[in-house]
């Protein structure tokens, strides 16, 4: 191997904590050649992060940073603040997760860019202007000259992430660090980013160092990976031998919690995860869902025609400018014991489709039947009483969960409001449902943030299943979890759902865990649904070019089928705000086969 | 709306033995408890009337006579700081928790509901804080009448606007979190949902806010005072003797010295409590 850009020697870091000295990262070494991608991945909490931090030399001044972080054979960590500066930026760079957090709102994004150049004084200054413009043209930004003076605010996610790799690549550093670049996006822009990243990467011979958590996005972009588990470095290989050979238990396991899309073929109702058991990495079957959907019934949701808009901008009186028709014209069934996925990238509609249903927000007109009550035309009284049979799960378990209240308070909380139980018995009631979720009744009062991000999901989980809902309208919910976690989650949804006849409107864009846990499913584009059916027809058949496109976005994990993806052009969600008056058009549809329905 | 008590004695022993733990929150309310016990104790104690003047005893520097010394008309300021200590702490705190108990509720329904009434209740904030607090305050006070319960009232309603702002803010950052829509969700009523998931979670900046304002309103009652319109003279409080004294720095230095160095440390007092009450109810602090 050629002499490497980065080499990290026994590196260790540890934070001070109550209890002494807490190691969060223990022995790294690996290294990084010019123009290679090595990726490292790992769960929450693995150190993948500090790791990176550690490099930058931007860890917090009381961490205790041992070992060696080698810069072409310079040492970083005993280097003074003066001299890491000029290595930052100069010689690495570093992208963040979310670019709007980055980027500063009031400067235009040209503006950032110009000062990057001049701060690192290579570009002499009448240059400047014109050194924006090629990299902007560099990372595909549409119309570059024209949008130079356009604020942060006014690019999307994919395009402000673009100008973080164009402000990254401002002094040409040889090694980029990129945490989570593309986790914020939605699938399709994901992958425009990945694509850019090695474009870019080839043309300048630049090294990457790419952390994430996601195993379809280290197939897709790493020559080699390193492998972290709870501050441990378990293993370092190329990629393609990883994925195929995996020596150490936890890769495997790590490997195999991993929703791969397009297992599901052949297989009539969702099925349950494997459990991975990631200390031995063993792999134990988990029983076939039953069938638990009866359509011979009436659905126990409706939804006929809805429509949900917002107001948008304001004139001078106040008066709103535009709408956003966020949910136009949706009509779908829900039977009991189904689960019906929407899928789709944000904007789309999606979770306001979720809270209008439950009427969190106010829909414009439309017809929603849930459990017989009326949901939009309900009193005061009908809808207190509504609550009862349809019930919501957030994404983010950190806030979902009131964190002044305990884990008894907030599972007793939807009982003690609908008297379900008599107030002695309120306690062992909600010890009852904790255990139904899996946790230890004793939890009951600890406090939310003693908990981890899978078990405060169990514990939402547990409070709605209080009232006994017909549907839960399940918002991201396993989104944010880690993919062991996550494959925990849903396995505990399917079984709730076999026991219980539960209903899901399952919404989400993770199409490898749709295709796991769903009956049927919705794709919607700008507030409306374009494709809808069974699960598998969507899979399998796609007939919408958004359904198509959606689909082959996700990232495969597995090196050996990288690139086969079509390549895709710069583009954008399209802008769901129309003016006051707008008329939305007359939509037709075609039956491609029994229930798989398709907008023309 | 039915509020769970279940786990309510835990979570009380809870709060009492982190606040316990609190050394600097204790040292705080030691602070506090002794000058509350000298103002309570104030008629009992072995000390000079402290109305009474004499013409021999004018600013006397501290002595074994005048332990803090004599003010400009003779009269022992030991005697009128103890004296003292009652209308300044009732300014101090009556006036803050009246500002408290009526700025927060508005605050809480402007930033909860939004849309009109928002709107009504910002504008009619925004034109009281156009007119500077003390202004409002003598303004108020001469309307209601020259007493010290008059002038705890007006410094109260003139600090209540600041609490309107800030627990409006604040409630319009929590109420986006997606524990408040579970709470709608659950079918909640909006009067459980202000009180059991958007107050808890608001409460520590009003916290700060409140101890920092006691002090202001101590001074406040001062000015009132000079004016005639608080603590009626010659009956003392802190406030009062140091508007005095200030006339007098130079020849008589300790005049000012002992009411401001109560006025400082009953403020220390609040804000090291404010901070331990904070921490206590908060359970991510361990």
């Amino acid at each position: 191997m050629t002499q490497p850009i980065l080499s990290l020697r026994n590196l260790t870091a540890a934070f001070p904590t109550e209890d002494g000295l807490k190691e969060v990262v223990r022995n790294i070494s690996f290294d990084v050649a010019p123009g290679e991608t090595v990726a490292i991945v790992g769960e929450s909490g693995s150190g993948k992060s500090v790791t990176s931090l550690a490099i930058m030399g931007l860890l917090d001044k009381r961490a205790r940073v041992s070992g060696q972080v080698l810069l072409d054979g310079r040492d970083l960590l005993g280097l003074p603040e003066k001299q890491m500066r000029q290595v930052r930026g100069n010689d690495i760079a570093m992208i963040f997760q979310e670019p709007m957090s980055s980027l500063n709102p009031v400067f235009p994004v040209g503006d950032q860019i110009a000062e990057l150049l001049i701060r690192h004084g290579q570009v002499p200054r009448d240059q400047v202007a014109a050194e924006v413009l090629r990299l902007m043209d560099r990372v595909r930004i549409p119309n570059a000259h024209a949008r130079i003076k356009d604020y942060p605010h006014q690019f999307s996610g994919g395009m402000r992430q673009r100008v973080m790799i164009a402000m990254a690549l401002a002094a040409r550093p040889r090694l980029l660090i990129a945490d989570e670049p593309t986790t914020a996006l939605d699938v399709t822009i994901q992958g425009q980013i990945l694509d850019l990243i090695k474009e870019i990467q080839e043309e300048q011979g630049m090294a990457v160092l790419f952390i994430t958590h996601d195993m379809g996005v280290v197939a897709e972009i790493a020559d080699r990976t390193v492998v972290m588990f709870r501050g441990d470095h378990i293993e370092t290989g190329a990629t393609a031998d990883l994925f195929t050979g995996a020596t150490q238990p936890y890769t495997r396991a790590l490997l195999a919690a991993v929703p791969r899309l397009g297992q599901m073929a052949g297989q009539d109702w969702p099925l349950r995860f494997p459990r991975v058991d990631m200390d031995s990495g063993t792999i134990t079957a988990q029983p076939a869902v039953v069938d638990t959907v009866d359509r011979s019934a009436t659905p126990v949701l409706s939804v006929r025609n809805l429509v949900t808009r917002f107001a948008a901008g304001s004139d001078l009186l106040g008066r709103p400018t535009g709408k956003v028709h966020a949910v136009e014209d949706l009509t779908f069934d829900l039977w009991q014991g189904e689960t019906l996925s929407l899928v789709g990238e944000s904007g789309c509609g999606k979770s306001t489709t979720g809270r209008s249903i439950l009427r969190l927000v106010q829909p414009e007109s439309g017809q929603v039947t849930l459990d017989g009550f009326d949901v939009l035309g309900a009193g005061p009284g009908d809808l207190r009483r509504m609550r009862r049979s349809g019930q919501m799960i957030f994404q983010d378990p950190f806030s979902s969960l009131n964190p002044r209240m305990t884990v008894g308070q907030t599972v007793a909380e939807p009982i003690l409001t609908h008297k379900l139980v008599p107030r002695a018995q309120v306690r062992e009631r909600a010890a009852e449902l904790l255990a139904q979720v899996g946790l230890d009744g004793s939890m009951l009062d600890r406090y939310p943030h003693e908990f981890s991000g899978g078990q405060r999901q169990r514990v939402a989980i547990a409070r709605v299943l209080g009232l006994n809902p017909k549907v839960i309208v399940a918002d991201e919910s396993v989104s944010a979890l880690d993919v062991s976690i996550k494959a925990q989650v849903c396995n505990l949804l399917m079984d709730l759902q076999e026991r219980l006849k539960i209903a899901y409107l399952f919404i989400s864009h993770d199409m490898a865990v749709v295709e796991r846990v769903s009956h049927r499913v919705a794709v919607m584009y700008l507030g409306e649904i374009v494709e809808i059916g069974p699960r598998e027809a969507i899979f399998a058949d796609p007939q919408h070019p958004y359904t198509k496109k959606l689909i082959a976005a996700v990232p495969i994990p597995d090196p050996a089928r990288r690139g086969l993806r079509r390549a895709m052009q710069v583009d954008e969600l399209k802008s769901p705000v129309r003016p006051i008056g707008f008329q939305p058009p007359k939509r037709d549809w075609r039956q491609v086969s029994d229930r798989h329905f398709v907008m023309v | 709306m039915t509020a769970i008590d279940m786990p309510a004695p835990r979570a009380k022993s809870r709060f009492w033995r982190k606040f316990r733990r609190n050394r600097a929150a204790l040292v705080g309310g030691v602070i506090v408890a002794f000058f509350v016990l000298l103002a309570v104790a104030a008629p009992i104690l072995p000390i000079a009337d402290p109305l009474a003047t004499s013409w021999t005893a004018i600013r006397l520097a501290p002595s074994a006579e005048y332990w803090l010394g004599s003010d400009e008309i003779g009269r022992d300021i030991l005697s009128r700081m103890i004296w003292g200590a009652q209308a300044s702490l009732m300014a101090g705190v009556i006036s803050v928790a009246i500002a408290v108990m009526t700025g927060v509720p508005i605050g809480l329904i402007a930033g909860y509901f939004g849309g009109w009434t928002d709107t009504i209740i910002s504008r009619f904030t925004d034109a009281l804080l156009a007119m500077p607090f003390l202004i409002m305050a003598i303004a108020l006070a001469a309307f209601l009448g020259p007493s010290l319960t008059n002038a705890m009232i007006a410094i109260g309603l003139s600090a209540m606007p600041i609490f309107i702002r800030l627990t409006r803010a604040q409630v319009m950052s929590v109420k986006t979190e997606d524990y408040v829509e579970g709470a709608r969700a659950i079918g909640l009523g909006h009067l459980a949902i202000m009180r059991r998931y958007i107050l808890p979670n608001i409460v520590p900046p009003i916290i700060v806010q409140a101890t920092l304002t006691i002090a202001t309103a101590i001074i406040a009652e001062a000015s009132l005072s000079f004016l005639g319109l608080g603590q009626q003279a010659p009956a003392p409080s802190w406030g009062s003797m140091l508007n005095v004294a200030k006339n007098f720095l130079t020849q008589a230095p300790w005049m000012a010295w002992w009411p401001g160095a109560a006025i400082f440390l009953v403020v220390i007092g609040f804000n090291l409590i404010g901070d331990g009450l904070r921490d206590a109810l908060d359970p991510r602090e361990h």
